[in-house]
């Protein structure tokens, strides 16, 4: 399943935040979105899974998701939006107790998911006795239980100490590297965008508009190999935005 | 580099040094286990003392063996559990069907624009109104038994709890909210599994001020047209100016008002475990 964004535009008020956004996101790749703070980044994401619509323009999809997907577009959240009160096994089937799964089915999928994000001696673990990293892995696994058909994360390492962030990065390209899934990933961090992103757009400052895509061919697993390409690309990537994050640096925050 | 850290050195063994002044401390409420007790002993031996020695005249407060024995003699007489019966009986159907009540109408306001609309300000025009003043019309409308006692704390308890529950809804993490949106749960899996959980902390400190204002309820509602009940117990024994029993009827209150705010704590221990 593609997902298509068509000439969407946006408003708060008279305050216009997203300008004429053309993208697509295609099955099996990595689409980073990059922009200096406010642009409306994560705005845009929403569009995306449905959560909020846009003033003019429209998401589209492509194509049906996979029969055994239970939630087409899944999102993970900068803040984990783990239930306290519920374990990291509970914490998981709250995604799949709405879908009259059987009991044993249920069971199945948690062990599964468990196993794919190295979380299972922690499925009776409280979100308040894991660390930062833990609770994304749980939240990473929750996603992943409902076989979602794109993955929408949005900063979902920004919350995170920069060893964390390291470690859930090379997790997350093993986990593309063995089942290619489709995301879009908002970041703000150059970083992150040129080693999980097949393709990274970026977004001016405020209206948000494209200012450039930048595709990397480079296969994920490789790219740590390259660090002198890594650095350019990244390099690349920060004179594209530098003027766009000072001058957004400067505004007054009023809407 | 290695130059300046020895001449800080030297530095040091010629000059005055002195530890850091710590400025960190206070402001931190620790426990003090015992003292809690030691208090009330000592104000029932400053107590004692008073009555004994004349310091208290016994018109103006019994001695604490008057009070005591008073208490006795209730309890032989096996009036005691009769009037704790009657007033926890009111207490249990007043306190529990206005909760329930006020939770579901707390609810509804919380997550519906147009019972927002109608009962919100239904809800800030009666809250200020002291019940007390409504028995008398309560007694016309539900009789001088049971239904004007048991109306009376219902509606005490009614609106601070229509109160905190909508508060503490509208006080649930919106992205909690919104998560569970994203993963197409049902109107009714958000309000079950993540709306009345994540308000429940706060409606179950509600529950504190609800009970302690039924407790004060039931005083006032057995104080008109009751036989039994603690309240109707303080009453008789006032105008008969019989202090021992006006005391030992006080401090059975006092116990209930105990009993309830630990059940509360338990509740909320068990309830909100999830919380450090």
């Amino acid at each position: 399943m593609d997902l298509s964004l068509n000439n969407i535009h946006h408003f708060y008020g008279d305050v216009e935040i997203l300008s004429g956004i053309n993208f697509e996101i295609k099955s099996g790749e990595i689409v980073c979105i990059i922009g200096p703070s406010g642009c409306g980044k994560s705005t845009l994401l929403r569009f995306l899974g449905g959560l909020e619509r846009p003033s003019s323009g429209e998401v589209l999809q492509i194509g049906s998701p996979p029969e055994a997907c239970l939630n087409p577009l899944t999102y993970i959240f900068q803040d984990f939006a783990l239930l306290p009160w519920r374990t990291v096994e509970g914490n998981i089937s709250l995604a799949l107790e709405d879908h009259r799964i059987p009991k044993q089915e249920i069971e199945r999928i948690i062990d599964n998911v468990l196993g794919r994000t190295k979380l299972t001696d922690f499925r009776s673990a409280l979100p308040r006795q894991l660390s930062g990293g833990m609770k994304q892995r749980v939240a990473i696994a929750r996603a992943l239980c409902v076989n979602p058909a794109v993955l929408l994360m949005d900063e979902p390492l920004s919350a995170l100490d920069s060893q964390t962030r390291e470690l859930l990065m090379d997790d997350l390209v093993d986990l593309w590297t063995r089942e290619r899934f489709t995301a879009c990933y908002v970041t703000h961090n150059l970083a992150e965008a040129v080693r999980l992103g097949h393709k990274i757009v970026v977004l001016s400052r405020r209206p948000g508009k494209i200012r450039e895509i930048v595709s990397i061919d480079t296969p994920l697993a490789d790219r740590k190999n390259d660090l002198v390409k890594l650095e350019q690309q990244q390099n690349h990537l920060w004179n594209l935005m530098r003027e766009e994050a000072l001058a957004a640096d400067m505004e007054l925050n009023d809407v | 580099m290695s130059d300046s850290i020895t001449h800080t050195q030297t530095n040091t063994s010629t000059r005055l040094a002195r530890p850091v002044p710590f400025r960190g401390g206070g402001f931190r409420i620790g426990t003090v286990p015992w003292l809690s007790p030691f208090v009330f002993v000592g104000l029932i031996l400053f107590w004692y003392w008073g009555s004994s020695s004349g310091f208290i005249h016994p018109l103006v407060l019994p001695s604490p063996g008057e009070s005591l024995q008073a208490f006795i003699n209730l309890a032989q007489s096996g009036m005691l559990w009769k009037h704790v019966s009657a007033s926890v009986q009111r207490l249990v159907i007043g306190w529990t069907s206005g909760t329930i009540l006020g939770i579901s109408i707390g609810l509804a306001i919380a997550l519906s624009s147009l019972a927002r609309a109608t009962f919100a300000p239904l809800v800030a025009a009666i809250m200020p109104v002291p019940k007390i003043a409504l028995l008398p019309l309560f007694v016309i409308w539900f009789g001088i038994g049971e239904g004007s006692k048991v109306a009376t704390i219902l509606f005490g308890v009614f609106f601070p709890t229509v109160i905190a529950t909508y508060g503490a809804v509208d006080n649930v993490d919106r992205s909690l909210i919104r998560m569970g949106q994203s993963f197409g749960l049902s109107w009714s899996s958000i309000v079950r599994k993540i709306i009345f959980p994540g308000a429940l902390p706060a409606i179950l400190s509600g529950f504190r001020i609800s009970a302690s204002i039924a407790i004060i309820l039931l005083v006032a509602a057995e104080m008109i047209g009751a036989e039994f009940g603690i309240g109707a117990y303080v009453l008789l024994a006032g105008s008969l100016m019989a202090t021992d029993q006006l005391i030992a009827g006080v401090a059975v209150l006092s116990l209930l008002g105990l009993t309830v705010s630990f059940l509360i704590g338990r509740a909320e221990r068990y309830f909100l475990r999830w919380r450090t």
